[in-house]
């Protein structure tokens, strides 16, 4: 067969994309089902034990016993990455909105203002919540000299500090989007509401919100989905006491040696991708919204 | 009604305290990386002194020089498939499917949970038994460069009136000479700017370089990173500090660079 000029061109993509980023996928979902090796890494045979990890674990004598710590380890994360995103709408929703009605030489602006964050490194500006959160910290430090506290309130290692860490994080990525879908939108139709004599609530609901729904779509899923997954906020500021998915399956890979069970984690998490790719490809505004 | 209603009371208000919750932290490490003090967040006065202690640190050394190899590496090829990629999925060439997959693949590493592509290399690597040291490193990179380099490529393709490389064409250029003479330079701008986002994506990724990395190959985030476990010093804060102004510079310049409009 005789490839034409274009898809040749296209050639060094698909390569590099098939070999190392879809063939470790598969991999890793053949290493999901496999039994693990103590020392790291799998054993060649078919085994669940990967997926029941989820529900049992096995004692000295190798007998399987119901344990709920993962399953509770993935609703607390689950939980924590929904609050989250959820917060993220609440203070990503009017940023957008205050962003998209500025006059169109002052949105460039804002827009540079959102984005930079985005592309600085997200090691640094989580560590930099550690500077902020701790006993001796700013806000610490600060309250003490304002008179407002006498001993240091307890902040950084907690599950506050990690949803914060989160919410911080991926703010960027729910405000852009929503901000793509309302600057697309025709702002004369929130005027003739008004002179409908539509109160500010049913013009929220009726006018601006179903516009930006495709980029509120897609910010969702780009909030939930590197929440859900996240390692270095619950790293950094959780101190241990909660933990997201991407620790989780850090820790199999890693001290646990657990990579069935680590593998498994990563499956449930690309279903959640997956899933993410279907809703944005039918109703949302995603990627393009944040990287274009 | 006499107040607009497309301006929401708090509205401004939320925004503005949002940007300054975006920079905060940011600031929090530039301004106590100017401390003169051993303490991290008293601060003591100013001094410029963790500066140098951060530059003639042998360890950040090793680490931001294998940084700029790898992300100089994974751009330059990150942005050459990239640059491939986007002129076949713009062209009539490439079957439908084969077009909608490759959206797929261009769309996924941005998707998918970067510890996910962290494990699932490093399990790849292990499985082929593959060492090749900053190599590893290299390929990983290559693989997330490329979306980020595509997107402004893309976005700029399709500004190309068709009819320039069809003037080109009468004009009895040939395929290569319409792409060299017309096409790139239109792209131009798309192209280095699609190359600058690679290469601080590059700079600034973490959790792949720690799972994927072998010892001694270590880039600037992870060696960073293992400084912070071990506690945060002013000259962290100081590397930080320069590691953050080159990623605001390149965004900035790949701001200025796309938006200067071609025709």
């Amino acid at each position: 067969m005789r490839l034409s000029s274009g898809t040749k061109l296209l050639l060094p993509f698909l390569a590099v994309m098939t070999v190392f980023f879809m063939a470790p996928m598969c991999i890793a979902l053949a290493y999901s089902f496999m039994q693990a090796n103590p020392l790291g890494g799998v054993k060649p045979a078919f085994s669940l034990a990967g997926y029941l990890r989820f529900f049992y674990s096995p004692d000295l004598d190798g007998n399987m016993h119901w344990d709920m710590r993962y399953l509770q380890i993935i609703y607390s994360s689950t939980k924590m990455a929904v609050l989250a995103t959820f917060i993220c709408v609440l203070i990503g929703f009017p940023m957008a909105w205050f962003m998209a009605t500025r006059p169109a030489q002052q949105r460039d602006f804002w827009m540079i203002l959102v984005t930079i964050p985005f592309w600085t490194n997200l090691l640094i500006r989580t560590y930099a919540w550690i500077l902020i959160l701790r006993g001796n910290g700013i806000v610490n430090t600060g309250l003490e000299k304002a008179g407002l506290i006498d001993a240091p309130l307890d902040l950084l290692y907690t599950p506050f500090a990690v949803g914060l860490g989160l919410v911080y994080s991926y703010l960027p990525f729910m405000i852009l989007p929503i901000y793509s879908s309302l600057e697309r939108m025709d702002w004369r139709l929130v005027e003739a509401a008004q002179d409908l004599y539509a109160t500010r609530l049913r013009i929220l609901w009726h006018v601006v919100l179903p516009a930006a729904m495709p980029g509120l779509i897609g910010g969702v899923i780009l909030v939930f989905i590197p929440t859900v997954g996240s390692f270095l906020a619950a790293d950094l500021l959780g101190g241990g006491k909660q933990m997201m998915l991407g620790n989780l399956i850090e820790n199999q890979f890693g001290m646990g040696r657990n990579w069935p069970f680590g593998a498994a984690i990563s499956a449930i998490l690309i279903t959640f991708v997956m899933i993410g790719l279907i809703l944005i490809a039918r109703r949302g505004q995603g990627l393009k919204g944040v990287v274009g | 009604m006499s107040t607009q209603a497309k301006n929401m009371p708090g509205f401004g208000a939320i925004t503005f305290l949002g940007i300054a919750f975006l920079y905060l932290p940011i600031l929090a490490v530039i301004i106590f990386s100017f401390n003169s003090g051993r303490m991290i967040t008293v601060w003591e006065g100013f001094s410029f002194d963790w500066y140098p202690r951060a530059l003639g640190n042998s360890d950040l050394q090793r680490a931001a020089i294998n940084s700029m190899i790898v992300a100089v590496g994974a751009t330059t090829i990150g942005t050459v498939i990239a640059l491939c990629a986007a002129l076949a999925l713009h062209g009539d060439g490439v079957p439908r499917p084969l077009k909608n997959a490759s959206y797929t693949m261009m769309a996924l590493p941005l998707l998918v949970p970067e510890i996910v592509i962290a494990v699932t290399t490093m399990a790849f690597f292990g499985a082929l038994n593959l060492r090749l040291g900053l190599g590893n490193v290299l390929i990983a990179h290559v693989v997330f460069c490329i979306p980020f380099a595509y997107a402004p490529i893309r976005a700029r393709i399709t500004t190309i009136p068709k009819s320039m490389l069809e003037a080109a064409k009468d004009l009895y250029a040939d395929e290569w000479q319409a792409f060299r003479h017309v096409t790139l330079p239109l792209l131009a701008p798309g192209i280095f700017s699609g190359a600058l986002l690679a290469f601080i994506t590059s700079l600034d990724d973490f959790i792949i370089t720690l799972m994927v990395a072998p010892p001694g190959a270590t880039t600037l985030p992870v060696e960073i990173y293992s400084k912070v476990k071990r506690g945060i010093t002013p000259e962290i804060n100081a590397a930080a500090s320069m590691l953050l102004a080159v990623s605001i510079f390149i965004v900035l310049l790949s701001y200025v660079i796309n938006r200067k409009k071609v025709i």
